[in-house]
């Protein structure tokens, strides 16, 4: 079972205005098989905790520690934090024009298995996995998110997790924007990951809605760089009804 | 979090509805429908730069005239060297070029052994043979429009014709290898291709070792036949190179041109293609992969002078490193007589790296209202952080991200390249450029 062990975890951004601290000490453990949602404000640091944990060259760590399974993960560069088990969906994938979605899935694969996936079995997951998530086959030849949808950007990063099979997911406001529908096939997504795996998730969101599709085992209050409150689903029903007012005072 | 829309379609203009009178009415006349795009991080620099290269010869022939012509069907078309002017940046189809880099080929000097030429023919094509000046059907299709193609006109005393007779098709394609003598070697050069009546044969034009080259190649298309025209500048990194292929279409022909240009300092290729009878098309597919310090050019213009014609002409280009240049003009003129015109151009260029800079110009002239289609693209994109941190996020390292995107980029080009032996060629010199930039 992995473990994801982040400790006292700083972080900061260039910006025009000077260096900006964004992280100021998180501390979280999640171990496989559990999902733990990460609730907050905007603004609170939620996406920067996310992207840089995957390593984004634009987030400074200035102090702590994140491992994977005991192995130092601010060691490692981008590629070699995937291929240890980390995955980000991210809330706004890019666009690479010249590369098939099928291209793209085999080579990252290929990338995170260290061997090519046998071709008959592949061709089989990924046209059983585009079926789950409601994808026509011919998503498969259209450039990596070049003119998706917003439902569709967010239905092929979990595409990509189901494929890839990650032993850490970090969800990065996969939630936000999207209709009904798109969110519960989005969220079977994720619930079929769980069953199918002991991957451990680590749901940010700014919205409880999510929660009725994915059941968090633990709920993080995020708020002003680090983690304010935690508890179990109750404490999301508690912010659902009186929202993040409570927080932000007692961050002020 | 940044997302960063990395395809920037920096610039587009396209002409697609040829029934709405509004836009036919204003690509028609004098004005050109003129796109410009320009990216790189220097990009915002580069007044200095072009200011810099912009380098104004003396005059040594005539007066000459102003090649500034407001249609592209005005430009001078003359045999005499003395009627041209010597390239200043002043001159329209000069501005983007480094003059003074290219300089040594607008000298009219004797060519010296600069480039040996080997040629094989495939069964079935006419005995070897050459043109003399005036010697038809040389000089009948290619009438220099500049100073350095009327000296490379004017310096060629033979020049070499390859034929597929009437009614042949010829499985193999023709094979025309010039290798470079020395970067200090001047050359000129004349070709001239012709498929007779209802013939179809290919020609593999290629392009190694090192020289200062001056090359006309001409291209005679008959009726009702088919040509393959593959020109691969290949050459080592001190090479001067300047070309200017100029076809006509037959009725009922086709033409595929396709130039391929990643060696050499500095490459430039105009391409001319003309229909002179109804039912032609052309299809003029480029690639080309500008490194440090490199200049690549490429002009082309097609001239729908014939109704029922077709043209489609496809351009990428990637560059990387410092002072990478590449530069691509794509005019399409379709006078009064070519109705049911249809034409579509198009140029992408991919940046790889900071330093590097892609002009891209599009023009399409309309003199008729009654055409298919007539459309141009052009679009400078970004090979960016975002792009790559997404990448290497699932797991792909950098350089493999990056091949990623560069061989996708050009498949869909390589793949209409209809000789095995160069699309493996071109995958190979691609992953060997990308190379490059890793170390």
């Amino acid at each position: 079972m992995s473990v994801l062990e982040i400790k006292n975890l700083h972080a900061t951004v260039e910006t025009p205005e000077g260096t900006k601290q964004i992280l100021k000490g998180v501390d979280l453990t999640i171990r496989g098989g559990e999902t733990h949602a990460i609730m907050g404000p905007n603004g609170s640091g939620k996406s920067t905790l996310a992207y840089a944990l995957a390593g984004h060259p634009k987030y400074e760590i200035t102090e702590g520690s994140v491992t994977l399974d005991g192995e130092d993960v601010l060691e490692m560069s981008v590629d070699e934090r995937a291929r240890a088990g980390l995955f980000l969906a991210m809330q706004y994938p890019v666009e690479v024009p010249g590369v098939t979605v099928s291209n793209f899935l085999r080579t990252a694969k290929t990338a995170i298995d260290g061997e090519a996936p046998s071709l008959r079995t592949w061709v089989k997951d990924v046209k059983g996995a585009m079926d789950d998530l409601r994808m026509d086959p011919a998503f498969a030849e259209r450039n990596v998110n070049e003119g998706f949808s917003g439902g569709e950007k967010k239905r092929h990063e979990i595409l990509q997790m189901q494929l890839i099979k990650p032993s850490m997911a970090i969800l990065d406001e996969t939630d936000s924007g999207l209709d009904v529908d798109a969110l519960r096939i989005v969220s079977d997504g994720v619930n079929r990951a769980k069953e199918n795996t002991d991957v451990g998730i680590m749901l940010i969101t700014h919205y409880t809605r999510i929660l009725r599709y994915v059941k968090p085992d633990f709920v993080h209050v995020f708020v002003n760089g680090r983690i304010a409150e935690q508890g179990g689903p109750e404490l999301a029903e508690q912010l659902e009804s009186e929202g993040y007012d409570r927080f932000l005072a007692a961050a002020n | 979090m940044t997302s960063s829309d990395v395809y920037d379609e920096t610039s587009i203009a396209t002409v697609e509805d040829p029934a709405s009178a509004d836009v036919a009415g204003n690509a028609a006349g004098a004005a050109p429908v003129a796109a410009q795009g320009t990216l790189g991080r220097e990009a915002a620099g580069s007044g200095p730069e072009l200011e810099d290269e912009a380098l104004a010869l003396p005059d040594q022939g005539g007066q000459g005239s102003s090649h500034a012509a407001a249609s592209r069907a005005d430009r001078l078309r003359s045999f005499e060297r003395g009627d041209h002017s010597t390239p200043s940046s002043k001159i329209e189809e000069w501005r983007f070029t480094p003059l003074r880099r290219f300089a040594p080929l607008f000298e009219d000097v004797a060519g010296e052994a600069a480039v040996e030429v080997t040629v094989s023919r495939p069964e079935g094509a006419a005995a070897e043979s050459t043109l003399g000046a005036g010697e038809a059907p040389r000089g009948t299709v290619l009438v220099p429009e500049d100073l350095p193609t009327a000296i490379a006109s004017a310096r060629t005393e033979q020049a070499l014709h390859l034929v597929a007779p009437k009614n042949t098709e010829l499985a193999e394609p023709f094979r025309v290898q010039s290798v470079g003598q020395g970067a200090e070697l001047r050359g000129h050069g004349h070709v001239v291709l012709e498929t007779q009546e209802s013939s179809a044969a290919t020609f593999v034009l290629n392009h190694t070792g090192s020289a200062q080259y001056v090359q006309n190649v001409e291209m005679v298309v008959g009726d009702n036949s088919q040509m393959t025209v593959i020109t691969l500048q290949d050459w080592d990194d001190d090479a001067l190179h300047i070309a200017t292929h100029h076809a006509r279409v037959g009725r009922d022909a086709k033409l595929k041109h396709i130039a391929v240009s990643l060696g050499g300092s500095a490459v430039r290729v105009n391409t001319i293609g003309e229909f002179s009878a109804p039912g032609g098309e052309i299809e003029d597919l480029g690639l080309y992969f500008s490194d440090e310090n490199q200049f690549l050019e490429h002009r082309l213009f097609v001239d729908h002078a014939a109704p029922n014609c077709t043209s489609n002409v496809a351009y990428k280009g990637a560059l990387q490193g410092q002072k990478a240049r590449s530069v691509w003009v794509g005019d399409v003129l379709i006078r009064k007589a070519a109705e049911g015109t249809n034409t579509y151009e198009l140029n992408r260029n991919l940046v790889l790296t900071e330093g590097a800079r892609a002009d891209s110009v599009p023009n399409l002239e309309i003199e008729t209202g009654e055409i298919e289609g007539a459309g141009h693209a052009a679009a400078t994109g970004r090979f960016d952080d975002e792009q790559l941190f997404y990448l290497r996020a699932r797991g792909i390292p950098e350089q493999e991200a990056r091949r990623l995107v560069v061989r996708g980029f050009f498949a869909e080009l390589i793949q209409q390249i209809d000789v095995p032996e160069i699309r493996e060629h071109l995958f190979a010199s691609i992953e060997t450029e990308l190379a490059r930039s890793m170390n």
